[in-house]
């Protein structure tokens, strides 16, 4: 089995994030690190292909940098990485980052397309559902379990009330929620090898993209902020003060 | 401008987030429904009481995964449309991404206020709320918005014509199916409802300490909720947690125990009413949005919080 799974390299989430005053892009430093929602995805392609003597191909659009976050998902054990990388591309909306994903994914023939639900520096959160529909595959969104049982496809969906029961056969695309596996961490020798497998680097117009803009950003400002109140610190009789914080609120 | 706005259904009812969004929307000229679920006479009258004008039912089988038949239907309603308004639930996201895919047509995603002077500006919030960011689509566009950014109010507004739209059969993009349905969430009242919500955090310890956020939020009559960290750590259902990832709430009071109060966190919650946090670290981001910030053990504060409220 073929699997295929979309991955992020974004600005660790631990720094400061800024936009660029003119462009107002986020700005992308050279050392990015793979979203931390992208493991969930990568673990579940590792497991899927090893049960189904299968590969795992990485496939990503983003700034290349020096290819520490797509190096993190290699050293987990993906075989390989295809990353699209053009200046055409900085600041693309979800509709061209799904077309250039989806264009980079049907170069190959995979059974199956596993992706997160959303990145933690954009958080559009319909990218999956995009792709899917460039590729005319049915989306198993929201997965918090997934389970491959010859051809068939099935997860748990998530919902507002609980989940349902999904399935679908392949070739499919499943997004899944951080927490659907316990993502391993890079052995030493992972980490090693990760150096020495492929990476292919594309441009838009390799993989003859028609880059669009249909939005933009006309201003940005600071929200007004919330104005903290009063701090205290607990020596014994905290809680009381809690108890007259409900009061004033009536919920007492 | 011409706008369309997609609305579920949901527990027999249109989603709430489509009614906030048709009463945001109203009086800015014909507002258009694309509705699915089974619908009928008290649902018509709810989204015509909230502002549709006029509603075209895409009736979805029971089974049926069926969000990129439904967007595919959706994509014939929308050619002369300029706006497509959906509301950000897991249903109305994968339509909205589908639709998007199918009609060529620019997302505008998490967006927590519209305006309409001198064509229509949509605003999201970035950095954990911190910065708001105001966009414009340059062609015809879709925008997702999040659940609980406008009040649903009925208006006057009478009975919107309402006519059947067809499923179409999409073939292999369409045929996943739904072979089970379940509920976790019974007890008690609904997060996104609630007057008082609790919420745990890393601070808690372990999973089984949220047995003092329970306990403390049925002293209070209120839901629990959850951060981001400890539902990826399967100490509580995915339906809990609150933050950009899970639900917004804007509870009368937000009680955050153990919460540091991580950007994804604060933005599902800062706009509660008063907000009351417990954290033993004294730098903790949570501090910086509460109106009491109590610096101590959750361990040894909440037990006696519980044992004061059970004595009253």
């Amino acid at each position: 089995m073929k699997v295929a799974v979309c991955v992020k390299q974004i600005p660790d989430p631990a720094s400061d994030y800024s936009l660029d005053p003119d462009t107002h892009f986020l700005v992308r430093p050279n050392e990015q690190v793979l979203d931390d929602t992208d493991r969930y995805g990568v673990e579940v392609a590792l497991q899927i292909a090893d049960a189904n003597e299968g590969s795992v191909t990485l496939v990503s659009m983003g700034p290349s940098g020096n290819l520490q976050g797509i190096r993190q998902a290699l050293a987990m054990g993906a075989d390989e990485a295809v990353l699209v990388d053009d200046d055409s591309l900085k600041g693309a909306d979800s509709l061209t980052t799904a077309k250039v994903l989806a264009a980079a994914i049907g170069r190959g023939d995979y059974d199956l397309v596993i992706a997160g639900t959303e990145s933690t520096d954009g958080y559009s959160g319909v990218v999956p559902q995009q792709v899917a529909a460039f590729l005319e595959l049915p989306a198993l969104t929201y997965a918090t379990q997934i389970d491959v049982d010859g051809s068939t496809v099935s997860i748990r969906r998530q919902t507002a009330v609980g989940y349902d029961e999904v399935s679908a056969s392949a070739p499919a695309l499943v997004s899944v929620t951080a927490g659907v596996v316990e993502p391993r961490y890079p052995t030493f020798k992972g980490i090693m090898d990760a150096k020495k497998k492929p990476v292919e680097t594309l441009t838009a117009a390799d993989l003859d993209v028609e880059v669009t803009v249909g939005q933009a950003i006309a201003s940005v400002e600071d929200a007004p902020a919330r104005e903290a109140g009063e701090k205290v610190v607990d020596e014994g009789e905290a809680h009381l003060r809690i108890v007259a914080a409900l009061e004033q609120a009536k919920v007492v | 401008m011409s706008m369309l706005v997609f609305i579920e259904e949901a527990n027999g009812a249109p989603a709430t987030v489509g009614l906030e969004i048709l009463t945001k929307v109203r009086g800015q000229g014909d507002v258009a429904v694309a509705y699915a679920g089974p619908g009928g006479d008290a649902v018509w009258a709810a989204l015509g009481a909230h502002g549709a004008t006029s509603v075209h039912h895409i009736a979805t089988p029971e089974d049926g995964l069926s969000h990129a038949a439904v967007a595919t239907a959706v994509a014939g309603l929308v050619e002369d449309i300029d706006v497509v308004l959906v509301g950000a639930t897991y249903d109305g996201r994968d339509v909205a991404g589908a639709l998007s895919a199918f009609t060529g047509r620019s997302v505008l995603t998490n967006a927590t206020d519209l305006s309409f002077d001198g064509g229509l500006t949509v605003t999201n919030e970035v950095f954990g709320g911190t910065k708001l960011v105001h966009s414009t689509l340059s062609g015809p566009g879709i925008v997702l918005i999040r659940p609980k950014s406008f009040p649903a109010e009925p208006g006057d507004g009478g009975s919107p014509t309402v006519s059947t739209v067809e499923l179409p059969d999409i073939g292999h993009a369409g045929s996943g199916s739904i072979t089970g349905r379940h509920a976790e969430q019974a007890e008690g009242p609904k997060l996104e409802e609630a007057a008082v919500v609790v919420s745990g955090g890393r601070g808690l310890g372990d999973a089984e300490n949220f047995a003092l956020v329970e306990e403390l939020a049925g002293l209070l009559g209120g839901a629990t909720g959850a951060t981001r960290a400890i539902v990826d750590a399967g100490w509580v259902p995915y339906a809990k947690q609150v933050g950009q990832t899970g639900k917004t709430v804007k509870p009368d009071v937000y009680i955050a125990l153990g919460i540091s109060g991580a950007m994804q966190h604060l933005v599902g919650m800062k706009d509660a009413k008063t907000i009351i946090a417990v954290n033993k670290d004294e730098e903790a981001p949570i501090f910086s949005v509460a109106d009491l910030g109590v610096v101590g053990d959750v361990h040894q504060v909440v037990p006696k919080l519980i044992e004061a409220l059970k004595a009253r």
